[in-house]
């Protein structure tokens, strides 16, 4: 076995164990059971799993893997000790908080559909979108967690910038397209608006599983949107692709803070 | 076995190692002490690697090391502070470390006189600091390394087990091996150690037998000669016999 | 069938015909053409034409109380060239034929079926496809057009005609037809007292139903489904709506139903479901809208800020993303007793009924409503925050309130 998937093994087997990654997914199984008994018709319960989704796993990535990495100090200086290439220690690292996370969510997500989801009128679609975007956002905001704590030793603060983190770009960056919509709406704004969505990508997110709910009564106008703003290309490929460019970015960021600072 | 030449490293304005040369040669020990924030954690990691010299030469054997960092598969170190991912077993810490180095030979003589064993399936993050280090010094000891790193090694561990480990580590040093060991305890030192280097704010300011800088100090100890070099006492860094 | 001969009997006896006339066409049989059988025919008579494929030129009906009956569902084909039939005598008979293939031209509106200024006709158990305009009234009054099926080629809004379109016909009755891939299914204008009842209109290029300058109609229990454009009804007075079906109009410029200019018109007990807008009202008042059901739409009901004193009650608000939008902070329509999926107040007085009100125009819904980009922003996270701050301060949002929303949905 290399030493990527000899690092990844220890991190998933060490996560595997880990009693706040157990409380995570069954909280959201437990979420996702009650939308599924009592949550209504198909795409409200899509709808429903959507908002949770994109509250719940940046802040939980953010929150559990800002503390992961600050307490897994000592052990990555003894993986630097060993005779590792950093590149091959980073990688595992990532993916060894990465992976458990995602499997958290998608387990939570999944579990309650494999019991419900042949008798229910939920979606397959959208919910494929939902997965994919959460297991997505999940990498992307696991690699923020990494980047924030690997560019502070001070544990406060690190925690401060991720929850901010989380809170700009759920919460406050909508707030603030919104603002501009309501002050400068005169202007043709289909491009900018585009633009800004793909500039955060738990918006991408969103969009990617609203635009593939076909029953979401507004996809005529989303879709439009794209449409109109793209030309030919289709929304949700440009998504698709968008979410996968927003996990690199953070991936990028982490991994050269890793290689360079000092442990 | 391995010398630093000129290493050179800043935290932003701090300067914490200021041009440090020194060689480790195998068997014997290496004692490097100076006063809390001199720089001998710092200068412990330039060697491993984990942190990046901004100026001087690593060498193992005479060779600059690479990046690849294939030479730290010659070197055993204990942490000062270890931890392991809290949710594993210790067999399974041994277990990853053992599979990080296939091939390598090993040594489980001193994890097993620690009795390691019995705690084979204990989780790391359940064990006390004491066990946590027989587990860091299991683990440093496992692949019979040319040499050791040793930062505080004693920290934590019961009578009984620090006895078992110096006694380890003579047998290391009969066997050819080269150790650095940090350590606060100097009387520990003395007992242990054939060389000094004194750091002080960044600067060798003594490298040599024991025996040469107790003669340079007049002093019959090691504790009353350190605390002379710390007054400000200057001496000249003895050659290595 | 039955009936039909019946009241064809009738019809018959009150013309005061001893001897109907009944003549025959088909391959061996003394007309070969139905043209020539119609040439043939006098007032009161009965042509029966046998299965088979007719390619013929136009044929005029101009002799009143002919019945033209098809046997075996005969095939008139009009090579896409021509129109198929014209009716210009009152109280004729078309049933059982196939017509198809008109062609496409932009020089006329061109109809497999013409009804030219005539009383009660009856255009019954047709198929036809592939016409451009399937049945055409025009200034015909009391007709039946009933059980029809009607699937157009299929083409888009401007190489496409109606399915079945009233002009200037009152008292019109269209029942039970079956309405596909035509430009409107069923188009009614400035026909008064027309009604349309238990149609399927379907993926039809632009409108469903298509209703302008009709007063006094009443259609119910029709369905419309996935037509591009929804249905339009505008320009009109004492319109009555029930129990009909609104599904699936989705798009930007679709909405299920629009009322425009509508004033004094009931709409009672229809369901609206998965649209892009359920119910659109410009400029309509004095509706009562009772005990319709809005399920799943994007938006289910958008009130301009020109719709006066329209009711709401009894209706039920589920599953869609805006309950009620409008351009406008004043809103001069009341909502009561309706239920809302939204409503998060209680009953402690246990009457059934809230005991705070509900306000069902979100802030974000006002915004959307002058800046459609926005949209872009459905479902965020910050809306939830902004529901919450609305709850709290009722001031970012306009008067428009349910005061006594129900608890429950109406079984």
């Amino acid at each position: 076995m290399n030493a990527v998937a000899l690092v990844l093994r220890a991190g998933v087997r060490d996560l595997a164990r880990n009693r706040w990654l157990l409380a995570y997914g069954i909280g959201l199984a437990t979420v996702a059971e009650l939308l599924f008994v009592f949550g209504g018709a198909g795409n409200q319960v899509v709808l429903s799993l959507l908002n949770a989704t994109l509250l719940l796993v940046p802040l939980v990535a953010l929150v559990f893997g800002t503390m992961h990495v600050y307490a897994s100090r000592e052990f990555i200086e003894l993986l630097l000790a060993q005779p590792l290439p950093r590149p091959a220690v980073f990688t595992g690292l990532y993916l060894g908080l990465a992976l458990p996370l995602a499997a958290a969510f998608l387990l939570g997500v999944g579990v309650p559909l494999a019991l419900h989801g042949a008798a229910s009128d939920v979606p397959v679609g959208a919910l494929v979108a939902l997965a994919f975007s959460g297991a997505l956002l999940t990498a992307t905001f696991a690699a923020l967690a990494m980047a924030v704590a690997l560019g502070t030793d001070d544990r406060l603060k690190g925690m401060s910038l991720s929850l901010g983190a989380w809170f700009l770009l759920t919460i406050g960056y909508d707030g603030g397209v919104l603002a501009i919509v309501s002050l400068f709406g005169d202007w043709p704004l289909d491009k900018a608006m585009l633009t800004l969505m793909l500039g955060n990508p738990v918006d991408v997110a969103r969009v990617l599983v609203l635009t593939s709910l076909d029953a979401a009564a507004l996809l005529g106008y989303t879709g439009a949107l794209f449409r109109r703003a793209l030309g030919g290309i289709s929304g949700p490929a440009l998504a698709v692709v968008a979410l996968s460019l927003w996990c690199a970015l953070p991936v990028f960021l982490a991994r050269r803070r890793f290689l360079r600072r000092d442990f | 076995m391995i010398s630093l030449d000129g290493l050179r490293k800043s935290y932003g304005p701090r300067t914490v190692l200021d041009g440090v040369s020194l060689a480790l040669e195998p068997g014997r020990i290496s004692a490097l002490v100076g006063p809390n924030g001199s720089g001998k954690t710092t200068l412990i990691k330039c060697i491993l690697g984990l942190a990046r010299a901004d100026a001087g030469r690593l060498l193992v054997d005479g060779v600059p090391v690479d990046e690849q960092g294939r030479y730290r598969a010659r070197i055993g170190y204990a942490p000062q502070a270890p931890h392991f991912p809290g949710n594993l077993a210790v067999g399974e810490v041994f277990a990853m470390l053992r599979a990080l180095r296939p091939g390598a030979p090993v040594d489980e003589s001193l994890l097993d006189s620690f009795g390691l064993r019995a705690e084979w399936a204990t989780p790391v993050g359940t064990l006390s600091g004491g066990w946590r280090q027989k587990v860091s010094l299991g683990a440093a000891w496992l692949f019979r390394p040319e040499a050791l790193i040793l930062d505080e090694p004693t920290a934590g561990l019961d009578p009984i087990a620090a006895g078992l480990f110096k006694h380890a580590l003579r047998g290391f040093r009969a066997e050819g091996g080269t150790v650095l060991i940090t350590s606060h305890i100097l009387s520990e030192l003395e007992e242990l150690a054939d060389d000094v280097a004194f750091l002080n704010e960044g600067k060798l300011r003594f490298a040599g037998p024991v025996g040469a800088l107790l003669q340079q100090t007049g002093m019959r100890r090691l504790e009353p000669a350190i605390a002379a070099l710390l007054r400000g006492l200057r001496v000249e860094s003895g050659a290595v016999a | 069938m039955r009936r039909a001969l019946v009241l064809l009997a009738l019809l018959s006896f009150a013309a005061g015909e001893s001897a109907a006339q009944d003549l025959r066409v088909g391959a061996g049989e003394r007309f070969t053409t139905i043209g020539a059988a119609v040439a043939a025919a006098r007032p009161g008579a009965t042509i029966r034409v046998a299965a088979g494929t007719y390619r013929e030129p136009t044929i005029d009906i101009r002799v009143p109380r002919l019945t033209l009956i098809g046997e075996g569902r005969p095939l008139l084909d009009a090579e896409g060239a021509r129109e198929l039939l014209t009716i210009r005598a009152d109280d004729v008979t078309v049933r059982g034929f196939a017509f198809a293939n008109t062609g496409v031209t932009h020089m006329q509106d061109r109809a497999a079926l013409r009804v030219v200024e005539v009383a009660r006709c009856v255009v019954d158990d047709n198929h036809f496809i592939a016409a451009l305009f399937a049945i055409y009234l025009q200034r015909a009054d009391g007709c039946l057009v009933r059980g029809n099926d009607i699937r157009g080629a299929g083409g888009g809004e401007s190489s496409n005609g109606n399915g079945v379109h009233l002009w200037h016909s009152p008292n019109t009755r269209v029942e039970r037809n079956r309405i596909t891939g035509q430009r409107d299914g069923i188009y009614f204008e400035f026909s008064k007292g027309a009604v349309a009842t238990d149609n399927v209109s379907e993926e039809n290029a632009r409108y469903g139903l298509h209703f302008m300058f009709s007063d006094s109609c009443r259609y119910e229990r029709n369905t419309f489904v996935r037509n591009r454009a929804g249905v339009a009804v505008m320009y009109s007075k004492g319109i009555e709506m029930r129990d009909n079906a609104f599904l699936e109009a989705q798009g930007s410029a679709a909405y299920a139903l629009l009322l425009k200019e509508i004033t004094d018109g009931v709409l009672i007990g229809n369901r609206f479901v998965g649209s892009s807008t359920g119910l659109y009202l410009e400029g309509a008042s004095r509706l009562q809208i009772a005990d319709n059901e809005f399920r799943a739409n994007g938006w289910a009901v958008r009130l301009m800020a020109d719709a006066l004193d329209n009711h709401f009650t009894g209706n039920q608000f589920v599953g869609n993303a805006f309950d009620v939008a409008t351009n406008s902070r004043t809103v001069r329509s009341t909502f009561d007793a309706n239920y809302w999926d939204g409503y998060r107040g209680y009953d402690l007085d246990r009457d059934g009924r809230g005991d705070v009100p509900f306000h069902p125009v979100r802030f974000f819904a006002l915004v959307v409503e002058k800046h459609p980009e926005a949209l872009l922003l459905l479902r965020s996270p910050v809306l939830l925050v902004l529901d919450a701050a609305e709850r709290v301060f009722p001031v970012l949002t306009p008067s428009l309130a349910d005061a006594s929303p129900r608890m429950r949905p109406q079984p």
